[in-house]
């Protein structure tokens, strides 16, 4: 990364104008757009005009309605991002460490999800699933069904429509965002420190936790991050992977905006997710970085 | 690795054995949907879901596009994809380069701004974006639906520039300028030709994206009905193994761009490293 160099001159300006008003325009203005509407009246019944309102009761509303769905969509999209982290970090430092020229191609390959579209991906899933389908009649015919009734992989004998299936969906979907820059950050471990901590008898736990852990961490965080955020506001899973009882917050937000066009309360249930969202965010700008843990 | 020192090899017993078969079952899971709905895209279905395997056959390629609602709905896809990519990468070259090249003050503020809409779950912004449309009186429909996937598409094409700029070598812009070339001839000739895999990085990036997306679109739509619309759709009347065939169509075009990006240059270094005059300081320094 080069050196901060100071000046601006007018064509760098002219220059970066076009991106910034674009993301000014259809980033910052929906946003200031979502506060506003989550702070007005509609002055008729009918007709879109509205006034600025100083009654948070559009986000009494939104709470009341979503309360117990946003809290479930927390905790789903957290089981999801540890989950990734438990299956991701192994096959992140298996790459880098034994991918040798290959490396580039099997990151790449990481990426293969996300070239199908997150519906036909869903379609997919529920064929593997299927109440017929070949994943079940596997488990059927290894009599393991009971114990997984137990332990809530199955419900009522069924795969598809669990919230386990909605879970191993958004799990699915996230891999990618957290393998790619876990992957980056493990890159730029030096062999050297590895062969320094096995000469002053680090066993393989204490160098993973004492040297790779720490050095790992803004991809880390940053993958967790990645991961936690489109799960949060997942849609596609829940509908069609998760059972009635599983909708998620981003499945009421849709519903309440697109079907009952409750504009209102949809924009303080939207801002509600946004302060979750940058909550998280500010968590990972007071994360520990490099190095120090 | 050959070139392990001998005491991380000793090691070198159990442990990566169980991490390559953990990573080798991790792609099967990572590939299993991708390998179904190729597999489905040969089936023949009895009821209007093509959910369960019942038979082998070609019919739904050779009739590739005759579901007609769904080719149309592909080919909005298809257009929409390609306009909002072109358009996402060249609004964020000029950020890109002036960012990592020039590093004006505030370039690190300029970068983050860039990739925060990666920070702001999907479903909000599409509801956002929703009423400013609205409120703005802009038309639902194509015009409000590029719009959206230009925004989706923006950080992640400034994500890919990212990855190639930083790795870029600016002395060849020097040597150029240094022989009198002007600064449009060194944009052209120079800069542009060696960004030219990052450029199409952000593209095929970016083109992946928009197609692959259901929440913006579902939130901008209006009445223009698009691939992962018609699928939506398609999921409450029927599934017809078509959109089994053009997902597969898709999915081995992105596959064959990714392999090509980055096996190429591991096939160079190889057939480099067999002539290991030219480039002396390689082979001194390990991977």
């Amino acid at each position: 990364m080069r050196e901060v160099t100071g000046r601006w001159t007018l064509r760098q300006a002219v220059a970066v104008t076009p991106g910034l008003l674009t993301l000014l325009v259809l980033f910052v203005l929906p946003l200031l757009e979502l506060l506003r509407q989550s702070w007005s009246q509609p002055i008729s019944r009918f007709g879109l005009e509205t006034t600025l309102h100083a009654d948070a009761i559009h986000y009494r509303e939104a709470l009341a309605l979503a309360g117990p769905v946003l809290g479930r969509s927390v905790v789903m999209a957290a089981l999801a991002t540890g989950l990734c982290l438990l299956i991701g970090f192994p096959l992140a430092w298996w790459i880098v460490r034994y991918g040798g020229m290959w490396r580039p191609l099997l990151t790449g390959l990481v990426v293969t999800p996300l070239f199908l579209n997150a519906l036909v991906r869903a379609i997919a899933w529920s064929s593997l699933l299927a109440d017929r389908g070949p994943l079940l009649q596997l488990l059927q015919r290894s009599g393991l069904v009971p114990m997984l009734e137990v332990i809530g992989l199955l419900q009522d004998g069924r795969l598809l429509n669990t919230s386990a299936a909605l879970l191993a969906g958004l799990t699915y979907c996230g891999l990618p965002f957290l393998v790619l820059p876990l992957v980056a950050s493990l890159s730029t471990i030096p062999l050297e420190l590895l062969e320094a901590a096995a000469d002053l008898q680090a066993g393989p736990m204490r160098s993973f936790r004492l040297v790779i852990l720490p050095l790992a961490l803004p991809g880390l965080i940053s993958g967790c991050l990645l991961t936690f955020i489109p799960a949060l506001g997942d849609v596609v899973n829940a509908q069609v992977l998760g059972g009635p009882s599983d909708r998620m917050v981003g499945n009421l937000l849709q519903n309440l905006v697109l079907v009952q066009q409750r504009f209102n309360t949809g924009a303080a249930l939207a801002m509600v997710l946004l302060l979750i969202a940058l909550a998280a965010l500010l968590l990972e700008g007071r994360a520990p970085r490099n190095g120090q843990l | 690795m050959g070139s392990d020192p001998p005491l991380l090899r000793q090691q070198a017993g159990l442990t990566p054995r169980l991490l390559t078969i953990w990573s080798v079952t991790t792609y099967g899971l990572l590939f299993s949907p991708a390998l179904v709905i190729a597999l489905f895209s040969f089936n023949a279905p009895s009821g209007r879901f093509n959910l369960l395997w019942q038979g082998f056959t070609l019919a739904n390629w050779r009739h590739l596009l005759s579901d007609g609602g769904l080719s149309q709905a592909f080919l909005h896809s298809v257009l929409l994809a390609i306009t909002a990519a072109l358009l996402a990468t060249l609004l964020a070259l000029p950020i890109a380069l002036v960012v990592h090249h020039r590093r004006p003050r505030g370039s690190g503020a300029l970068e983050l701004v860039m990739e925060l809409p990666l920070g702001i779950p999907e479903v909000v912004l599409g509801v956002g974006l929703l009423l400013l449309f609205v409120r703005l009186n802009v038309a639902r429909g194509w015009p409000s639906l590029l719009l959206a996937h230009t925004l989706l598409c923006l950080s992640y094409a400034a994500l890919a520039l990212k990855a190639r700029l930083s790795g870029h070598d600016w002395s060849l812009e020097d040597a150029a300028r240094d022989l009198g070339a002007s600064p449009l001839q060194v944009m052209l000739r120079v800069t542009l030709p060696g960004l030219m895999p990052g450029l199409l990085a952000a593209l095929l990036l970016s083109i992946s994206l928009s197609l692959d997306d259901v929440l913006l679109t579902s939130f901008t739509a209006g009445s223009v009905v698009t691939f992962p619309l018609w699928v939506s759709g398609a999921m409450q009347r029927q599934i017809s193994p078509q959109i089994h065939v053009l997902s597969t169509l898709v999915l081995i075009l992105s596959l064959g761009a990714l392999t090509i990006g980055t096996a190429m240059p591991a096939w160079r270094r190889r057939s480099e490293l067999k002539t290991p005059a030219v480039h002396p300081a390689n082979s001194a320094s390990r991977s």
